[in-house]
């Protein structure tokens, strides 16, 4: 069986094309034969399709399942006591929610995962960090919605943490100004998702004429651009604009979802996402899904070796990208690398900070 | 107080368990050490003894035993 000890000591931008193949073509072919041993939905799918997990020999030809199924179905290979955290997406009111269900190994291994691809970008030292963010989202602690559960996760590589929001959601001025006169000359490590981000710190900034020296800040963001595309707001100017207001010069996005957590897809030095060893993308023309060329645009699939306890390691999204290239991205990381354009139309609203962002319509 | 005190008023705050419950005790062993728990129990670990954690410290203590091993990596002596 998967042996996720050993998987998790492989440095996470190491493999070429080749042996990243061969690699992930192992680990998902046996999630698979796991899956449909002991996920009866996952098999019925398998069998409906008559696809033969045995003679799989590249896991692009794997079966993929599109991530509405777990918003229809409750999909788990485990028995139900030993799910020890559901996980939810964050649908916005009246929207069907995907419920994610994790039992002790698989929830320690996405934390694990995470660690070893942000440590690739931030070291092992744990910076002062404000979370960009309410207090308010981590309140209940056996349900977790996306947004707490990115909010947590993003945690471990911080210390002394505030949070730069209190719970009307308001700027916490005062606590912030104190929080970097404690830390003057230290890095500062910043998350939170992009639309809270732009709305409720970038903006009130912006109107207050408050403005914090975030120099030395690194900021992570993620969870969606739809609402900012709205706004007509590019990631470019979404950097400038911040820098304008803090001065803060190393942002990154990154690009993840629910059903793979653990696995995300972070944006280099050069502004591309980058697919770790531990998942993929395949872009996919949406006529016959058959695989894209480079540069062209398709549909993504997010390949995970991550999950064990659910059968989400081979998933159709509903996002738009382009495969800009493989190995050979200027910032030395391997595998390839990609952008996002958004969601494909009639899609529904989703992601962290697009769910909460409807309510400023 | 003893380190042996300290380290066993963390678990204690942290998780609202009585010294009989230490031994034994693993993450996500109980309802009250799970994600959130765990941050808790790192930052008091860290005020009580002055240290500060590596990340990968922080994911590998999984137990109240495992704990005292992470401990001794920053000479402080269970």
């Amino acid at each position: 069986m998967v042996n996720y000890d050993e998987i998790l000591s492989i440095p996470p931008y190491s493999m070429d094309k080749d042996q990243k193949h061969t690699f992930l073509t192992g680990v998902l072919k046996e999630l698979s034969a796991h899956h449909y041993e002991n996920c009866e939905g996952y098999r019925r799918i398998i069998d409906g399709l008559s696809y033969d997990i045995a003679a799989t020999e590249s896991y692009y030809d794997l079966p993929c399942l599109p991530v509405r199924l777990f918003k229809e179905y409750e999909l788990r290979s485990i028995a139900e006591d030993s799910v020890v955290k559901t996980m939810t997406s964050s649908g916005t009111t009246g929207q069907q929610v995907s419920k994610i269900f994790l039992d002790r190994e698989a929830s320690a291994n996405q934390t694990k995962t995470l660690t070893k691809i942000v440590s690739s970008y931030l070291g092992s030292t744990r910076l002062p960090m404000i979370i960009l963010d309410t207090s308010a989202i981590v309140k209940n602690r056996a349900m977790f919605s996306a947004r707490g559960a990115g909010i947590l996760g993003f945690q471990m590589f911080g210390r002394d943490k505030i949070y730069a929001l209190n719970e009307n959601m308001e700027l916490d001025v005062e606590g912030l100004t104190a929080f970097l006169e404690k830390h003057k000359g230290e890095d500062i490590f910043l998350f939170g998702f992009t639309f809270m981000i732009w709305q409720h710190f970038y903006e009130e900034l912006k109107k207050s004429g408050y403005r914090p020296d975030l120099s030395r800040g690194i900021l992570i963001h993620g969870g969606g651009w739809k609402k900012l595309v709205d706004k007509k707001v590019s990631p470019a100017e979404f950097k400038a604009a911040l820098r304008d207001v803090c001065g803060i010069q190393r942002v990154y996005d990154y690009y993840g979802m629910v059903e793979q957590t653990g696995t995300i897809y972070m944006e280099c030095e050069c502004g591309h996402l980058h697919a770790s060893i531990f998942s993929d993308v395949i872009t996919r023309r949406a006529s016959d899904f058959s695989v894209c060329e480079k540069g062209e645009k398709g549909l993504i699939e997010v390949v995970s070796v991550l999950p064990k306890s659910y059968p989400g390691h081979a998933l159709l999204t509903e996002d738009e990208g382009i495969v800009l290239g493989e190995d050979d991205c200027p910032c030395g990381r391997k595998g390839k690398y990609f952008s996002i354009l958004g969601r494909i139309k009639n899609a529904e609203v989703r992601g962290c900070s697009d769910t909460y962002a409807t309510k400023f319509k | 107080m003893t380190n042996l005190e300290l380290y066993n008023n963390a678990f204690k705050e942290a998780f609202g368990v009585e010294e009989a419950d230490l031994a034994g005790l693993e993450y996500q062993g109980i309802a009250n050490w799970d994600s959130v728990g765990h941050m808790n129990l790192v930052s008091l670990l860290e005020d009580a003894f002055d240290i500060m954690m590596d990340t990968d410290d922080i994911i590998d203590f999984s137990s109240y035993e495992k704990g005292k091993e992470i401990l001794a990596k920053y000479e402080k002596t269970i």
